[in-house]
């Protein structure tokens, strides 16, 4: 890639993160709507900007990324829903149990 | 594959680029690996953020301004960082230490506002000895941080050998190394007052 398509990917990259930032926290700090709705923004915006930060920053790509990267990242993605997911509902049942 | 590769670069360059390219996977590898211990902390915050012992909320004890400051900090640094990677591609030696230089200055503000936020929550009484919620939060922040902080000295390191030693090969992969971390941390960040502060702050 040249320099300066390089260059406006990290500009872009930083105008699409300051708006994804700055939608949540102006969410929080103008209570804009109620708690739980805030919470889909906050929730919706993070997952986005992450993305944006490995589409421009980290420039992981699906065809030119090398196989072995993306394979390392979704079995990352495996494990971490597995250890997540599992022990939110151990613990948060055991919470409710606890709480009869 | 060999037909593929050009007359002028030896076997050895050859061999120079396979490693540079193994080790950038190995380092790819590790940052997965500090990604599962980050989701795990973030999982053991979201479960103990209730558990606040009578003690104080993370709506009394967090600051909306601060974490804009940091948040603006370490997003700012990630860009720069940006630029100094495209001037070590093309060779461009000064403009490599002035960007490293301004990336360094944003992350050392970013941990000096991190060292205050603590500091000033310990001595109101909310340290991680205060709470089960205050313990998963300094453990977890504070991990962020530490790793932050790894980086700024990493950075100084690098710097050093772009003084001594000019834009090699070896020197510019370690740039690309350092460059995949400092983007990690700030994906990081982004969890950080995604998960911690805005929803302690609602």
């Amino acid at each position: 890639m040249e320099s300066n398509a390089r260059r406006s990917s990290y500009v872009l990259g930083f105008v699409l993160a300051v708006g994804l930032t700055a939608i949540p926290f102006a969410v929080v700090a103008k209570h804009y709507m109620s708690p739980a709705n805030s919470l889909i923004v906050i929730a919706i915006t993070a997952v986005l900007q992450v993305l944006v930060h490995l589409r421009f920053f980290l420039h992981l790509r699906l065809t030119t990324t090398p196989r072995e990267n993306l394979l390392a990242i979704a079995f990352t993605a495996v494990l971490l829903f597995l250890m997540l997911g599992g022990s939110f509902w151990i613990m948060f049942d055991l919470d409710r149990r606890m709480a009869l | 594959m060999s037909v593929s590769v050009p007359a002028a670069s030896g076997p050895h360059e050859v061999e120079a680029s396979d490693v540079h390219e193994q080790r950038a996977l190995g380092f790819w590898l590790y940052l997965m690996g500090d990604a599962v211990i980050f989701a795990l902390l973030f999982m053991t915050y979201a479960i103990m953020v209730g558990n606040t012992a009578a003690g104080p909320t993370g709506k009394a004890l967090f600051n909306l301004n601060n974490t804009i400051s940091e948040t603006a900090l370490l997003l700012i640094s990630s860009t720069t960082f940006g630029f100094a990677s495209i001037a070590s591609r093309e060779g461009d030696r000064r403009s490599v230490l002035g960007w490293l230089l301004i990336t360094f200055i944003l992350g050392a503000g970013f941990v000096t506002l991190e060292i205050r936020e603590f500091t000033g929550l310990i001595a109101r009484g909310a340290g991680p000895d205060r709470s089960g919620f205050l313990s998963a939060f300094f453990t977890l922040v504070g991990t962020h941080g530490t790793h932050v902080s790894v980086g700024l000295i990493w950075i100084l390191i690098l710097g050093g050998q772009v003084i001594a030693k000019g834009l090699t090969v070896s020197v510019a992969s370690r740039l690309y190394r350092l460059g995949l971390f400092w983007h990690f941390l700030d994906i990081a960040w982004v969890g950080i007052f995604s998960v911690v502060y805005l929803p302690g702050l609602l």
